[in-house]
C-alpha cells in the first residue's frame, strides 16, 4: 500500500472520522487561542478587586490646629498613583474636645455624597438625597441606613495623624432586611 | 463605453453594490407609516453625531487624574470650535437618549414587537441599556467634582449587592478609593467597549429589520395571527408597498435634518454644560447631580422608604430591564392597534407621566436641605427687637430654614411654617424641636434654653389670624 497514491489521499480526505477529528481539534485550539489572548488581560483588569486595602497614617496637622469645631482635613489616599493629581485626595471631618479627637469620613452612608458640617444646628447634612447626621455621627434624618464612618486619629511626636481607610461602603448583610 | 461608466461597472461588479446594497436600499416597505417611523433612523443619525464629535474630542481629551479636567477646559475655552464640539456631543447625547426612548414608545404603542419581530424589540432593548450606559459614563468623563461623586454613588449602589457588592465597587474605583485608576476605566467603557456593542447591536437590529420587513401601521381589523401573518404581509406589500429609498426614506432624512440642526443650534446657542470645580474627592461643597435624563431615578432614590431601598437599587435595573426585554413574550399575537390595547396605552401614559413628574421633582429636589437659604428679612420676622426678633434670626442660624419654608424663604424638605402658630401650641412646638420627629433631627443637644424659647416665641407669632386681631 502506497500512502502517496492519490486515490488513498482522496478517500482519507473524505472520511468522516478525519473530518470530525479536524473539527474537534480546531474547536479545541480556538479555545486555547482564546484563553491565551484573554486570560492575562482578565487577570490584569480584575486585579484591583483582589488587592488588600492599604491603611496608612497621614499627617493632618498639629494638635493646636484643632478645636471643638469640626473642620475639614484633606489627606492623600493610601495608594496614590503618580498621575492621580487632585483625585488622590480624601477628606474627613475632625474635631478635638479635651484632647479627644473625633473624626468622620465625609462619605454619606446612603449613596456616598459628601456631607457638610453645618455649625448652627450642629448637624452633618448631605446635599444629594437629604441624609442628616448628629455631631456624634448617628443618623438624624433622611435615608442613610448607617451612622457616619468613624476614622482613627493618633498624635505622634506632636503631629496629628489620621488612618486612611477605603471608601466606607454600605453593604447588604446576608440576612433578611428588617422592614 | 465612456471610461467613468467603465470604471463604475468594474467597481459595481467586484463590490456587488447593485446586487447587495441597492436591493437593501430599495426594499419594499408599507406606504402607510408616514411620519411615525422616523425615530429609529434619527437615533442612528444622533449616534453618528456622537461618533464623529467623540472622535474629535478624544484627540485632545486626556483620560487621567487632573489632566482630564484641564484638557476639557482647554477644549471648551481655547481650542478652535472646541466649545461647539463639546456642545454637540452633549446635546447629541440628550438627543440620542430621547430618540431611543421615543422610538421604543412608538414601537410599543403600535405593538410592532409582536410576531415575527420579537428579536427586533429585544435587540433594541439591549441597545437602549447600552445607550443609558453611554449617557452615564459620558457625564462622568466630564471629570469635574460631579464626575467624581457620580463614581462614588455608582460604587455605593453596587456595594449593596449581596456577596459580590464590595468587590464590584473596588472594580469600579480601580482600588478602594476614587483615584488615578478610576477615570481610565470609564473612558475605556465609553470609548471602546460600549460603542463596539452599539455598532454590533445596530448591525443586528438592521439584519432583523431586513429579515422581517418594516411593519405596517396597526389595523384594528387585522390582528396578528402567526399562522397567516407572513403570507398576508407579503401579499399586501406586493400590492401597495413602495421602495424604501426614496419613497419612505425622504421623511427620515427630513426629520434627521431637524435633529442634527437642533443639536448644532443648541450647541452654538446654549453651549456645553459648564465644568464645575476640579475632581477633588475631598471637596465637600460639591452638589452632585446626574444629567437631566437620570433626574427621575435620582428622585426615586430620594423618596423611597429606606426599608425598600436596597431592593429597588438592586432589583429595579435588573427587573426593569427584564420586564421590558420580555414584553414580546407577554403577548406576541393579536391586536396591534392602540385602541384595542387599553392596558398598553395605560402603561405608556403612566410611564411618561411618572417620568415627567419625577424629573421635575429631581430638578427641585425638595428633599435636600437648602444650604444657600437667605436669612428672613425684618418684614417677615415682624419685630425689630425682643424674643420674636431673636427667634427670627435663630431659625436661619440654627438651620431650621434649610428644610422649612416661611413666607417665601427657606427649603422644602419639611412642613411649611408660615402659619405654624395657628396649628400647634407652645408645648407641641417645644417638644417637636427638642425630640425631633418624622425625618426631623432632635435639636435638644444644640439649642440653649434661651434660644429655644426665642425660636418658639417666633414660631408662635407665625399666625395669620393673630395678625388680624392685633390690627
Amino acid at each position: 500500500m502506497n500512502p502517496e497514491s492519490p486515490e488513498e489521499q482522496v478517500s482519507c480526505e473524505d472520511c468522516a472520522a478525519r473530518r470530525s477529528f479536524l473539527a474537534k481539534i480546531s474547536i479545541a485550539l480556538s479555545g486555547v487561542i482564546g484563553a491565551m489572548m484573554t486570560l492575562p488581560g482578565v487577570a490584569f483588569v480584575l486585579a484591583p478587586g483582589f488587592k488588600k486595602p492599604k491603611e496608612v497614617w497621614r499627617d493632618i496637622g498639629k494638635p493646636e490646629d484643632f478645636n471643638d469645631e469640626f473642620q475639614l482635613v484633606r489627606y492623600e489616599d493610601p495608594s496614590p498613583l503618580p498621575w492621580a493629581g487632585v483625585t488622590s485626595r480624601s477628606g474627613a471631618w475632625v474635631r478635638m474636645i479635651d484632647n479627644e479627637f473625633t473624626a468622620f469620613s465625609i462619605t454619606c452612608r446612603h449613596l456616598g455624597c459628601p456631607v457638610r458640617w453645618v455649625k448652627g444646628p450642629e448637624l452633618f447634612m448631605c446635599p444629594c438625597h437629604g441624609g442628616v447626621y448628629y455631631k456624634d455621627g448617628t443618623v438624624a434624618a433622611g435615608p442613610p441606613p448607617e451612622p457616619l464612618h468613624r476614622m482613627q486619629i493618633r498624635v505622634r511626636d506632636g503631629i496629628v495623624e489620621i488612618k486612611t481607610t477605603p471608601v466606607p461602603l454600605t453593604t447588604t448583610p446576608l440576612k433578611p432586611i428588617d422592614v | 463605453m465612456n471610461p467613468i461608466k467603465k470604471t463604475w461597472n468594474w467597481i459595481d461588479d467586484r463590490s456587488g453594490y447593485s446586487d447587495y446594497v441597492l436591493p437593501l436600499l430599495k426594499h419594499i416597505v408599507p406606504r402607510d407609516a408616514r411620519w411615525w417611523y422616523v425615530f429609529g433612523s434619527a437615533t442612528l443619525t444622533a449616534f453618528l453625531v456622537q461618533v464623529l464629535t467623540g472622535i474629535c474630542l478624544a484627540m485632545v481629551y486626556v483620560p487621567g487624574g487632573d489632566e482630564a479636567y484641564e484638557s476639557l477646559k482647554y477644549i471648551t475655552e481655547q481650542a478652535f470650535l472646541g466649545n461647539l464640539l463639546r456642545g454637540m456631543h452633549y446635546y447629541g447625547a440628550s438627543a440620542m437618549v430621547m430618540l431611543t426612548v421615543m422610538h421604543m414608545c412608538q414601537v410599543y404603542l403600535h405593538a410592532t414587537y409582536k410576531y415575527p419581530r420579537e428579536l427586533n424589540w429585544m435587540s433594541g432593548v439591549v441597545l437602549m441599556m447600552v445607550v443609558f450606559g453611554m449617557a452615564f459614563s459620558g457625564q462622568l468623563l466630564r471629570w469635574d467634582d460631579n464626575g467624581v461623586w457620580s463614581v462614588m454613588v455608582a460604587a455605593e449602589m453596587a456595594a449593596r449587592a449581596p456577596v459580590v457588592g464590595p468587590w464590584i465597587s473596588d472594580f469600579i474605583f480601580g482600588g478602594t478609593v476614587v483615584g488615578g485608576a478610576t477615570l481610565t476605566r470609564f473612558f475605556v467603557f465609553h470609548v471602546f467597549i460600549m460603542p463596539a456593542i452599539i455598532f454590533a447591536g445596530i448591525g443586528l437590529h438592521l439584519v432583523f429589520l431586513m429579515r422581517h420587513g418594516v411593519s405596517e401601521m396597526p389595523d384594528p381589523e387585522k390582528p396578528v395571527d402567526p399562522e397567516t401573518y407572513q403570507e398576508e404581509y407579503e401579499e399586501r406589500l406586493e400590492k401597495t408597498g413602495v421602495p424604501f429609498w426614496p419613497d419612505a426614506m425622504w421623511r427620515d432624512v427630513v426629520f434627521s435634518t431637524f435633529v442634527v440642526a437642533g443639536i448644532v443650534l443648541c450647541a452654538a446657542l446654549l453651549g456645553p454644560p459648564a465644568l464645575s470645580t476640579p475632581p477633588d474627592p475631598s471637596n465637600i461643597h460639591s452638589n452632585p447631580m446626574p444629567d437631566w435624563y437620570f433626574w427621575w431615578y435620582f428622585t426615586v432614590l430620594s423618596v423611597l422608604p429606606s426599608s425598600m431601598e436596597t431592593w429597588i437599587i438592586l432589583g429595579a435595573p435588573v427587573f426593569g430591564f427584564l420586564a421590558v426585554l420580555l414584553v414580546p413574550f407577554i403577548s406576541n399575537k393579536g391586536h396591534r392597534a392602540p385602541g384595542k390595547r387599553p392596558w398598553a396605552v395605560g402603561v405608556l401614559v403612566f410611564g411618561i407621566t411618572s417620568f415627567v413628574v419625577l424629573t421635575i421633582y429631581g430638578y427641585y429636589k425638595p428633599w435636600s436641605p437648602d444650604f444657600g437659604v437667605d436669612p428672613l428679612p425684618e418684614s417677615v420676622i415682624g419685630a425689630t427687637s425682643g424674643p420674636i426678633h431673636e427667634g427670627g434670626l435663630l431659625v436661619h442660624q440654627k438651620g431650621c430654614l434649610y428644610c422649612h419654608h416661611i413666607d417665601g424663604y427657606g427649603g422644602h424638605r419639611g412642613p411649611v411654617l408660615s402659619d405654624i402658630g395657628q396649628k400647634l401650641t407652645r408645648e407641641d412646638i417645644t417638644i417637636r424641636i427638642m425630640n425631633g420627629g418624622y425625618n426631623m433631627p432632635s435639636f435638644a443637644g444644640s439649642l440653649s434654653s434661651d434660644d429655644l424659647s426665642n425660636i418658639v416665641d417666633f414660631l408662635l407669632s407665625r399666625n395669620p389670624n393673630q395678625e388680624i386681631t392685633n390690627e
